[in-house]
């Protein structure tokens, strides 16, 4: 162990981590992923790897919320996770080279690393008409979800659309948006973190996961990880005992709103969500939509444009 | 220069004597990439450059090069949703959750122009306290993006990461505090951030900076201002990061904040709550404000001028279409576009001379002569947004190919004209605006900036005069961050609480039918949102969005876009790392998911909406 923490020292020395922040994050981590607190070290001799695991983030019909998610990481921030932890090699939003010179850090990588990058899928994937909905260099986004997914180590499917379809498969469904797993069925592993946009926090704990145990973490039959999509929303809240109470918020800013009473009779669908959001809340836990006031939309749920609308739409209407 | 004692043209940037071939200290081991040879470009040459990166979304370029320059280009979205066909029948209180996600970048501005839109078809006004949060959440989008913009966007395309690793720690540290009194600038400092880049160069992998144009001719920064620009790009990232949680407060999250309503917000005002606008949550937004006009300040503007004073041939490069259209943005009451901090209205042929023309939202139309879209009337005809039809109909190449056939239809992006005119919009058209109109703080900081470099009004219009209007504009919003948070607190502490009105929440109480427009400004320009509502749902809805406008392909008259017009003249030293090209596109801040939108005339049953 002690012979482990010198290595582990003077790796952080290279990287320029701070071993206090690094220490907090790997326990932040374990927490986030439910391990018991003694894997906090294995956590982190595995977040210093060498060489860096490659990442091709494909960017598709998407609104580039799930990179700006990406961008609100902490703990670590993404500047660790783009400098000292992974090597994000093509990233359309953030990458330097334009045109034919970001082609080339494309198959750089997968030529180099084939079966060993991790390709993060953000946006889905147009299917109709050929595909011409969504196009990069003159290829549809299909043909190079197929080639890209089809020879990474993995794939993660990060926020909604990429999921099932998203906004863009939201009836009438004008262009055949799919999910990657979809789109590009005989894939290996897909982990799937649906929500619009999905949270940096279940990313980041993700890709932990699977640095500390060589493995992804358990999912259910749709690919969502058990840690963030297991529990619902409703049993989580901060507001579950107003619900128990049968106090409820019946005005936008009445007596009970300003009281922070629950949300169902305004169309709250935490009962019918299961994520992660009350408890790891957003933007380093500062805050999450129940807590500003206003009923989940229950967008890390299947379809949920169309299975979750009219989202204003009084919760006994809903009841399942 | 930007905190109020100094006079204009008082700040000179001192660059140090720069020791050139420095020595990297032992046990350091800087590899530059070796300097790639310039391609010589052919005299004549089609270059089509896609992916462009470092923005929102899916755009292709075209250029036309002849000895060394362009002389015509072509924009071309790639992408497209149909998000409008998809909210017909839907109810329009939450329209705006939809259009939210047309962009997750500026991640607020869709929704405040849906909501507005709604909230001007039924003619609903909003409490005081509404129209404040929602200033604010509006607010520090612009100051937040802007902020990446700058460094994670744009920067790369001036500075040079490679020659970074070559700086001086000491004169870079002299650098610093030559321009501004920010803390992290001493020689220490700038020591641990070039060993970190050092570090990760010997790491021998690249990420997201392989394959960049380091070692270019066109880079003009020394190392010790490519070192200090760095160490930037790595504050920015934690400071944005940070700066946003001004959203999480007042919206529950980011991206994608939650707590718009039609009719006001959803979050309480409430001193003796925590479910609400308290002191607490005064008290950090105080603070978040705080870091962000300091880091605006004595960071993003410094770094502004002093990157601007190594490329001063870009005042005169990029000039663009010289028309320009601002909705304005930032309502002080509720008297309408008069109270806007920024003003609304039109610039014509690059004069300043004011007042601006009024808007006279009458005279937009939308082309798609060069979409892949159908008009039924024939494409070489406009509409007018409140009667927007679209039918899609891609007749490009089909995939994969190489080159676009740009005499027929060549880009899922429309073509809006403003009375005929290829308009540009955004941070340059609004300080168009508001120094035409005579705007005191925007005249002032403009002028400042001017005199700073050395520039005459003329050079605004330009790709460098983008950048400035950027910066200057994140500087005038920032400061009236603190007095909408006065206005609330004094609300809050007066017992005024009302965050909505509900007098029209019900669906019941609405004619059988409405209609209206909301405007607003984005930080990427002029965005606009028409929506027709009957029997409670929606039956039309159509978005004319920044990018839209500036990207746009030629209409029927054969204008270009404003960007492909900005492109023409622009010098190409290398076809192969095309970073000339770059520099004038970023300068407009591309956004693609926002730019392709459709709606459809036909509507969706409504059978799947239930409207309480």
């Amino acid at each position: 162990m002690e012979a482990n923490r010198s290595t582990l020292q003077e790796r952080l020395d290279i990287h320029r981590i701070s071993r206090r922040k690094f220490f907090k994050f790997c326990g932040m981590m374990t927490a986030t992923l439910a391990l018991p607190a003694h894997y906090a070290g294995r956590v982190a001799q595995a977040l210093l790897a060498n060489p860096r695991p490659p990442v091709v983030w494909l960017e598709f019909q998407d609104c580039t919320g799930d990179t700006e998610s990406f961008l609100r990481a902490s703990q670590p921030g993404v500047d660790e996770l783009v400098l000292d932890l992974l090597s994000v090699d093509y990233h359309e939003t953030l990458m330097v080279p334009s045109g034919a010179a970001a082609e080339r850090s494309l198959v750089d990588t997968i030529t180099n690393y084939p079966g060993q990058y991790i390709a993060i899928v953000e946006g889905s994937i147009p299917t109709a008409a050929g595909g011409v909905h969504c196009m990069i260099r003159g290829r549809t986004a299909l043909s190079i979800a197929q080639e890209v997914c089809g020879g990474a180590l993995a794939t993660i499917a990060i926020g909604t659309c990429a999921w099932d379809g998203g906004l863009a498969a939201a009836l009438p469904n004008p262009t055949g948006a799919t999910g990657v797993r979809d789109a590009v069925p005989d894939l290996g592993t897909v982990i799937s973190l649906p929500g619009c946009p999905a949270n940096v926090a279940n990313l980041t704990a993700t890709l932990v996961h699977f640095l500390t145990f060589q493995q992804w973490p358990e999912t259910d039959d749709r690919g969502r990880p058990h840690f963030a999509y297991g529990e619902e929303i409703h049993e989580e809240c901060e507001r579950h005992d107003h619900y128990e109470d049968e106090r409820f918020v019946l005005e936008w800013g009445d007596a009970g709103h300003r009281a922070g009473w629950c949300l169902y009779k305004m169309g709250c669908k935490g009962p019918k969500t299961r994520h992660n959001c009350p408890t790891v809340k957003w933007n380093d836990g500062t805050c999450w939509p129940v807590a500003a006031g206003h009923g989940c939309i229950g967008c890390a749920e299947s379809h949920f444009w169309d299975r979750m609308s009219p989202f204003y739409a009084p919760g006994e209407d809903d009841d399942d | 220069m930007f905190q109020g004692s100094e006079e204009p043209g008082d700040h000179q940037v001192v660059l140090p004597v720069v020791e050139k071939n420095h020595t990297a200290e032992p046990g350091i081991t800087p590899t530059p990439s070796p300097t790639p040879p310039v391609t010589p470009p052919p005299p004549s040459q089609r270059l089509a450059i896609d992916p462009i990166t470092r923005i929102e979304g899916h755009l292709r370029i075209e250029v036309q090069i002849e000895d060394g320059h362009v002389v015509d280009a072509w924009s071309a979205g790639m992408m497209f949703r149909g998000i409008e066909l998809i909210l017909p029948g839907r109810d329009p209180r939450e329209a705006w959750i939809y259009t939210q996600r047309i962009c997750g970048v500026c991640t607020d501005v869709h929704a405040i122009s849906s909501i507005r839109a709604v909230e001007h078809a039924l003619g609903i006004e909003i409490p005081d306290n509404a129209r404040l949060v929602r200033n604010l959440i509006h607010a520090a989008q612009f100051v937040q993006d802007h902020v990446i913009h700058f460094y994670h966007l744009h920067a790369l395309d001036w500075v040079d990461i490679v020659s970074a690793l070559s700086a001086d720690p000491a004169a870079t540290s002299a650098l610093a505090q030559s321009i501004s009194p920010w803390p992290n600038n001493s020689a220490a400092y700038f020591q641990t951030v070039r060993d970190r880049l050092t570090a990760f160069v010997n790491s021998g992998q690249l990420g997201l900076f392989a394959n960049g144009y380091w070692g270019h001719p066109e880079y003009k920064l020394p190392p010790e201002g490519n070192l200090l620009a760095v160490a930037h790009y790595l504050e920015a990232l934690e400071w944005q990061r940070e700066f946003i949680k001004l959203h999480a407060l007042l919206g529950g999250k980011n991206p994608h904040p939650q707590s718009y309503l039609v009719g006001g917000v959803s979050l309480p005002v409430d001193a003796g709550h925590t479910h609400a606008i308290n002191p607490q949550r005064i008290a950090h937004l105080r603070a978040l404000v705080d870091g962000a006009l300091a880091f605006v300040e004595q960071v993003y503007l410094p770094d502004l001028l002093l990157v601007a004073s190594f490329y001063p041939e870009w005042a005169a490069l990029g000039t663009g279409v010289g028309d320009y259209l601002a909705y304005g943005d930032f309502p002080e009451d509720n008297s309408g576009a008069s109270s806007f901090l920024l003003p609304r209205g039109v610039v014509l042929d690059r004069n300043l001379a004011g007042p601006p023309q009024p808007l006279d939202q009458d005279q937009i139309r939308e082309y798609v002569t060069h979409s892949w879209y159908t008009y039924p009337e024939g494409d070489a005809t406009a509409r007018h947004p409140s009667n927007g039809a679209t039918n899609w109909q891609y007749t490009g190449p089909q995939p994969p190919f190489d080159l676009l056939d740009t005499d027929a239809k060549y880009s899922w992006l429309k073509s809006p004209r403003y009375d005929n005119r290829s308009m540009e919009v955004g941070p340059l058209a609004r300080l168009a605006v508001a120094y035409a109109a005579g705007h005191p703080r925007v005249r002032q900081l403009t002028d400042q900036v001017l005199a700073h470099l050395g520039l005459g009004a003329p050079a605004l219009f330009s790709t460098l005069g983008r950048i400035a209007a950027r910066g200057i504009e994140t500087l005038v919003i920032a400061e009236r961050l603190d007095p909408w948070i006065d206005a609330l607190e004094a609300n809050m502490n007066a017992g005024v609480l009302d965050i909505h009105n509900g007098t029209l929440w019900d669906p019941v109480t609405w004619p059988a039918q409405a209609a209206g427009w909301g405007l607003c400004e984005a930080p990427r320009g002029a965005l606009g949102h028409w929506v027709s509502i009957e029997n409670r749902a929606i039956a039309n809805y159509q978005c004319v969005v920044p990018s839209t406008w500036n990207g746009s392909p030629r209409d029927a008259l054969g204008q270009r876009g404003a960007w492909e017009e900005a492109l023409i003249g622009t010098p190409v030293a290398d076809p192969v790392r095309p970073v000339d090209v770059l520099r004038t596109i970023h300068s407009f801040d591309p956004c693609m998911a926002c730019a392709v939108h459709v709606l459809d005339a036909a509507r969706r049953e409504v059978m799947s909406v239930r409207v309480k």
